[in-house]
C-alpha cells in the first residue's frame, strides 16, 4: 500500500511531497477483476462493477466491461481511465473499418488490431489489461488477453485484475483441469457451468479482495448476440 | 464544419511552453487550495455544498471564494484542489457557453456534455503530464434524469449517487452512504438540507483546512440555485474536557 496517494489528494498543502522523485505519476490503479471463459460456441464474460483509489471506493457501479459495435466485448482492469480511452480509441477504428469495408470487423481483425493499437503507445502505455471475448469465423467462443503494451494470447479463459491471484488458480483447476490425472485440460464447459463458475468465482474474489464487490456485470455472447445480466456481491 | 479547437479567453495568458523562451511550467503541487466538495441526489434533483475558503497551505488566505458555478442552465460544477487552475477551467467553460449562445440554435449544453467537456480536459491534460490539479463534481438534471459525476486530475471519472472530494471521502461519504444510498428518490429536501449540514458540520470538526463559512446549492427541475454563504451551529463544549492531545 503506497500512502503517499493521501498526500497525492487535491487537498494536500504546498510543502508535502510525493514520492516518485519529483515527478508526478500519472497512472493509478483502480481495482477490480474482469474474467472470460470460452465454450464450443459460447463465451462468458464477467466484471465486477466497484471502482476504488486505494482505501476509497469511488463508486459501487462503473461498468469496466464495454460491448462493442461489433458484438464483442472488452473487459477490462487497471487504470480507469485510460481504459474508457481505449474503449474510444478501439470504436473510431473499428467505424473506420466499418466504413471502408462495409461490414464489421470480426473478433480476429479486431484482437489484431487491439495488439496494435496498445503497442502504438508502447512508450506511454495505456495502463489496461483487456479481454476480448466474441466468437470467431467458424462461430467457436474466443477469447483473446493482453498486457498493457499489447502482448496477445489466444486462449480458453483468463482472469485479471485486483482478485487475479486467486482467480487465476480456480480457473486452472476447474476449467483448465490443470494437474488432475485422467482430465483432458482442453475440454471446453457447458454454458450452465462457465456461468455458474464466472459467479462462484467472483464471490469468492469479493469474500477476499477489497477491490471487487459491489455488482456483477454477466455477458454471454452467443450466436443470438449478448444477453447482459446484472447481479449482486456483497457491498462491504 | 470548423475544428473543434478551445479558444483560450483573453484573460489567459498563454502557458509558459507555448513562449519562446524554451522553458516549460507545469503544475507540479497545488498552491492555493479549496478543500472538500459534498453532494448527493435526492428526491428533487442534487445537493451540493463546499466552503469558501482558499488555503494557502496552512494559511487561510482567501475566505470568502465560491467554488460552486453554473454552467449553462441546469449544470452544476463544485471544485477542490488548486483555484488557480480551477480559474482557468472557470474561463474555459464560459467561453464554452459564450459559443454555444452564439449558435443561437435554441440549443442548451447538457449536463452530460459539460461532464465529458471537462473530463476531456482533464485526462488530456494528465497525458501532457501537466495536470489540473483538481475535482470536479458535476450535477445535473436533464429531462427527469439526475446526473452525478466526478473526474479528478488524473482524469479518473465515475457516477455515484453520492460524491465527496478530498477529506470528504474519508469523512462524509461514510455518512452519505448510510443515510443516503438506496434512498436517491424518497429523500425531501428538508432532510436533504440536513443530511449536507451534518456532512460539513463534521468537517469542519476534523477537517484542519476547512471554513465554517460555506455555500449549498442545488439543481432541480427548476434550474439552478447556490445560497449565500452561511455559518452551522457548532459546539465545542466537548472541548473542555479534553487534557493533552488526546482529542
Amino acid at each position: 500500500m503506497d500512502f503517499a496517494q493521501f498526500q497525492q489528494a487535491p487537498v494536500s498543502v504546498p510543502t508535502e511531497h510525493h514520492s516518485h522523485g519529483n515527478r508526478w505519476d500519472p497512472y493509478v490503479d483502480n481495482g477490480g477483476t474482469s474474467l472470460a471463459i470460452a465454450g464450443e460456441d459460447f463465451v462468458v464474460v464477467a466484471s465486477d462493477t466497484r471502482q476504488s483509489n486505494g482505501y476509497s471506493i469511488n463508486s459501487r457501479y462503473s461498468p469496466k466491461a464495454f460491448e462493442l459495435s461489433n458484438g464483442s466485448v472488452l473487459a477490462t482492469t487497471g487504470y480507469h481511465a485510460d481504459a474508457l480511452k481505449l474503449v474510444e480509441h478501439i470504436e473510431q477504428r473499428a467505424q473506420l473499418y466499418f466504413h471502408k469495408h462495409d461490414r464489421a470487423m470480426n473478433v480476429s481483425a479486431m484482437a489484431q488490431m487491439l495488439s496494435g493499437i496498445l503497442y502504438s503507445k508502447r512508450f506511454f502505455p495505456y495502463y489496461v489489461f483487456p479481454i476480448l471475448s466474441g466468437l470467431d469465423a467458424k462461430g467457436k467462443g474466443a477469447v483473446y488477453t493482453y498486457d498493457p503494451v499489447g502482448n496477445m494470447e489466444r486462449v480458453n479463459y483468463q482472469a485479471y485484475g485486483s482478485a487475479s491471484a486467486l482467480v487465476q488458480p480456480f480457473l486452472d483447476s476447474q476449467v483448465g483441469f490443470k494437474n488432475q490425472r485422467n482430465a483432458d485440460p482442453s475440454r471446453l464447459l457447458e454454458r450452465p457451468q462457465a456461468v455458474k463458475l464466472a459467479i462462484d468465482a467472483f464471490t469468492g474474489a469479493t469474500e477476499r479482495d477489497i477491490h471487487t464487490g459491489d455488482w456483477l456485470d454477466l455477458f454471454i455472447i452467443d450466436q443470438d448476440g449478448i444477453h447482459q445480466t446484472k447481479r449482486e456481491l456483497k457491498h462491504d | 464544419m470548423d475544428a473543434i479547437k478551445i479558444q483560450l479567453p483573453h484573460t489567459v495568458q498563454p502557458r509558459a511552453e507555448n513562449a519562446n523562451d524554451g522553458a516549460v511550467s507545469r503544475t507540479m503541487q497545488p498552491i492555493v487550495t479549496g478543500t472538500s466538495v459534498v453532494a448527493f441526489k435526492y428526491k428533487d434533483g442534487i445537493m451540493m455544498a463546499a466552503d469558501t475558503l482558499a488555503s494557502y497551505g496552512s494559511l487561510a488566505r482567501f475566505r470568502s471564494e465560491k467554488r460552486l458555478m453554473a454552467v449553462g442552465d441546469n449544470t452544476l460544477v463544485g471544485v477542490s484542489g488548486d483555484l488557480s487552475d480551477f480559474q482557468y477551467m472557470q474561463h474555459v467553460l464560459e467561453d464554452l457557453e459564450t459559443r454555444e449562445l452564439c449558435m443561437d440554435d435554441d440549443q442548451t449544453l447538457g449536463t452530460k456534455s459539460v461532464y465529458k467537456y471537462i473530463s476531456n480536459i482533464m485526462y488530456n491534460r494528465r497525458t501532457k503530464v501537466d495536470p489540473l490539479w483538481n475535482s470536479y463534481v458535476v450535477a445535473g438534471l436533464d429531462h427527469d434524469e439526475k446526473f452525478l459525476g466526478f473526474v479528478d486530475l488524473y482524469g479518473t471519472r465515475y457516477q455515484s449517487p453520492t460524491i465527496a472530494t478530498g477529506f470528504g471521502a474519508h469523512l462524509a461519504q461514510p455518512i452519505l452512504r448510510k443515510r443516503v444510498e438506496g434512498r436517491e428518490d424518497e429523500i425531501e429536501e428538508e432532510e436533504a438540507l440536513a443530511i449536507l449540514d451534518d456532512c460539513m458540520r463534521v468537517l469542519f470538526y476534523r477537517d484542519a483546512r476547512s471554513f465554517n463559512k460555506l455555500r449549498r446549492a442545488k439543481v432541480t427541475a427548476q434550474g439552478v440555485e447556490i445560497s449565500e454563504p452561511y455559518s452551522l451551529e457548532t459546539n465545542w463544549d466537548f472541548a473542555e474536557s479534553i487534557v493533552g492531545y488526546g482529542g
